[in-house]
């Protein structure tokens, strides 16, 4: 099996309101996986389904290709977006606690806590108790017991928030070295910076619907409208130059420095054949830039939430 | 179940290590102690004071009525005028005078009697002045139609019923109260730890919403078991404090009790607490404590101890649960009152339906649909299982039935809490209304 979690068909409804409705999914092994989605669009429902939280009304899952049970919990790590730690416990007793409701043996969980203490260099932490810590701080050990019992599935809500951006890359850096090594991730997020870094596959839900799925690659590129950004040296005026290109394509915004004698502008093409542009702009002048716009995910994510509404 | 086990463990000894819980946990016997010797104390200094009371007596009639007592002595005053009687009262600082005017004939005597007294007059010394105008009316009207005081006597002479079980065991006058005592007192502590510990558990699992590890928990361990864990968990920490709290109290009230030599036979044979008429019996033969100790032996020690547990830990977990989910509803503590009252009532109701129709007729048909009702058959069945199962006692049938229905019910609230606790624990910023509960029933 390819895939470590398959979706089909899944619902859920709320009384009258729909939470989720028939959303297929797969997400492949040993990637990380985008679920992306406004706020209210039915991520947390589905994550919950998955983390056997909640169960769908209609749709099946399967976990690395058996239908989804309750002993998958101890092969899932789920992050959630609203967490937090019991207060006055100690951090070496709560982390050993949650670590062996995971299914962790009271040794083993140790060791492995002792390894990641030292990782992350909070080894003196262990008899605080949480109300002494930092919100950041208390991040770290939650993030640990998260992936201690060495999950093959790892659930990450809004990992990053709370988090400084010194810290936020170290704990990008530990999501990174968790898929090298084997370990399928799905990353539910709004902030999209974080998904171009970091996602292979992405899958875009809004109330309720899946929108889009697929490879961040290929969706980008089918999201692509042949638009060109080109930077000319040319004497020749901006207006002039604009009209001579203007005919056979569409120049879509342009700004004109006149004592550089630098024209910038963006130009959309029939097709993704460059070489009669190319020719034409020759003649106009140098190019001192020419590049291909790829549509970010930020803009994707817009561009299909709000065709949506429309 | 090891999952379970974890749970138990950690919500115990989260309850256990608590400051609040240490501190109330050692400070409250020496509170409790520190009452009861006070109340002794107050009590024995309460008897000590006598009261004096001057009787003026103008009549033909009450020539040797007035008998000093433990608590009131008479001082009679003659050949003064009311005015100066009434003076010196005063000036001797005395508690009060009873004037008893000259008239003709005793009835007159008694109505024109008047008891002067500085302020209200405490009403055991209105009692045994009444009692003694009443003796003697009773005397005179009696010789009217003709009975001599002789005979009066003869009437008068009290009479005490001997009573027995039909297995012929000679009954003991206290049994009753001693019944009544020890059901109280099961009943009362049943509907306490339900009050206190329910709502530890359901401060428990507000402040795991609040904190936003709930999620955290219930991606690893189903609702329902953490629920049942913190339950279980909190109901051991209870039972311990219990037992913290039964044992030092045991021993600092006997400790004390020496160091303070105060007899405990003072607060036995206080009059204010045999005035009252459920407690109104003879003097026994034996020493006080013996008797006691004797009534109590005569308990079925044996069913009630099973009925308490049976009904004690059904009638917690019943409650406990519906406090569960209550803390699962709701963001914050405030706004658990308008839940927290419909389950208080029941609890309330079951206790002063206990002491006001159990111990009367514990047989009698309220006594008997409150044992059965599930959501008070805990503790008004245990005011009624003091009297014995079958003859003379609790019908088996109706101890059967009034369990059957407690665990039918206790399996269904568990369900119906546990689909509240569910939704709730994950639904955050909005006070919840019962419609809003009932809908979520069906998620």
């Amino acid at each position: 099996m390819s895939h470590i979690l398959v979706a089909d068909g899944v619902s859920k409804k709320f009384g009258e309101h729909t939470a989720l409705s028939n959303i297929s999914l797969e997400i492949p092994k040993n990637c990380i996986y985008g679920l992306l989605g406004p706020n209210g669009a039915g991520k947390t429902t589905l994550i919950r389904i998955i983390n056997q939280i909640s169960f769908p009304d209609a749709g099946k899952v399967f976990f690395d290709g058996e239908p989804l049970q309750p002993k998958h919990i101890a092969a899932i790590g789920y992050l959630p977006e609203e967490r937090g730690l019991y207060k006055s416990m100690k951090v070496g007793e709560q982390a050993l606690y949650l670590a062996q409701l995971k299914g962790l043996s009271k040794p083993e969980a140790k060791k492995r806590l002792k390894y990641w203490f030292d990782r992350f260099e909070i080894g003196d932490w262990w008899n605080k108790k949480i109300q002494e810590l930092s919100k950041g701080m208390a991040q770290k050990i939650q993030f640990i017991v998260t992936v201690l019992h060495e999950p093959k599935l790892l659930i990450f809500d809004e990992p990053f928030s709370g988090f400084d951006p010194i810290n936020a890359n170290k704990i990008k850096d530990e999501i990174l070295a968790l898929k090298e090594n084997g370990t399928s991730i799905i990353f539910s997020t709004h902030r999209m910076e974080s998904v171009e870094e970091l996602c292979e596959y992405i899958t875009l839900i809004h109330e309720s619907e899946k929108l889009l799925d697929g490879k961040l690659s290929d969706i980008k590129k089918a999201y692509k409208n042949n638009i060109f950004n080109i930077g000319l040296q040319t004497k020749e005026a901006e207006e002039s130059v604009l009209n001579k290109l203007n005919g056979n394509f569409q120049i879509v915004q342009s700004n004109y420095l006149a004592t550089e004698n630098q024209l910038n502008f963006s130009i959309q093409l029939p097709s993704t054949n460059t070489k009669a542009i190319l020719s034409k702009l020759s003649a106009l002048g140098n190019i001192n830039h020419f590049e291909e716009t790829i549509p970010s995910a930020n803009d994707i994510f817009i561009q299909t939430v709000k065709s949506k509404i429309v | 179940m090891s999952k379970l086990k974890l749970i138990i463990k950690r919500e115990y000894l989260a309850k256990v290590r608590n400051k609040s819980f240490v501190i109330m946990t050692f400070l409250s016997p020496i509170l409790m102690v520190g009452m009861i010797v006070l109340i002794a104390f107050l009590t024995e200094v309460n008897d000590s004071e006598k009261r004096i009371l001057v009787v003026l007596n103008e009549s033909d009639y009450f020539s040797n009525e007035f008998n000093s007592t433990e608590s009131i002595s008479y001082i009679k005053f003659r050949d003064v005028t009311l005015g100066q009687a009434r003076d010196s009262t005063l000036s001797m600082g005395y508690y009060g005078l009873l004037h008893i005017p000259k008239e003709d004939g005793l009835e007159k005597v008694a109505s024109a009697t008047f008891l002067y007294t500085k302020e209200n007059p405490a009403s055991y010394i209105l009692e045994r002045l009444e009692r003694i105008f009443e003796n003697r009316l009773r005397q005179e009207r009696l010789q009217k139609i003709g009975v001599s005081s002789k005979e009066f006597a003869t009437i008068e002479k009290s009479f005490e019923i001997h009573t027995a079980t039909f297995e012929g065991e000679e009954n003991v006058k206290g049994l009753n109260m001693m019944r009544a005592f020890v059901g109280g007192a099961f009943g009362y502590l049943i509907m306490m730890f339900i009050i206190i510990y329910g709502g530890f558990v359901m401060r428990s699992v507000i402040e795991e919403k609040t904190s936003r590890i709930i999620e955290v928990i219930i991606s690893s361990v189903k609702p329902f078991q953490l629920m049942l864990g913190k339950i279980i968990g909190t109901s051991l920490a209870g039972l311990t404090q219990f037992a913290i709290w039964i044992f030092s109290a045991s021993l600092l009230l006997i400790v004390a009790l020496l160091i303070l030599d105060i007899d405990l036979g003072v607060m036995a044979s206080n009059p204010a607490m045999t005035n009252n008429p459920m407690m109104s019996i003879p003097a026994p033969q034996e020493s006080e404590i013996e008797f006691w100790a004797k009534e109590f032996f005569n308990l079925p020690l044996f069913l009630m101890l099973v009925g308490f547990v049976i009904y004690f830990v059904l009638g917690y977990l019943i409650y406990s649960s519906i406090y569960a989910a209550i803390g699962a509803a709701v963001d914050n503590e405030t706004d658990t009152q308008q839940f927290i009252f419909p389950i208080i009532l029941p609890l309330m109701l079951a206790i002063y339906v206990g002491f006001f129709s159990v111990f009367n007729n514990p047989h009698g048909p309220i006594a008997v649909g409150f044992s059965l009702f599930p959501l008070t058959s805990p503790i008004v069945m245990l005011m009624r299982l003091p009297g014995g199962i079958g003859e003379g006692g609790v019908p088996l049938w109706q101890l059967l039935t009034s369990i059957l229905f407690l665990i039918v019910t206790f399996l269904g609230i568990v369900w119906l809490a546990a689909k509240i606790y569910r939704v709730g624990i994950l639904m955050y910023g909005k006070k919840p209304t019962y419609k809003e509960l009932f809908k979520w029933l069906r998620y």
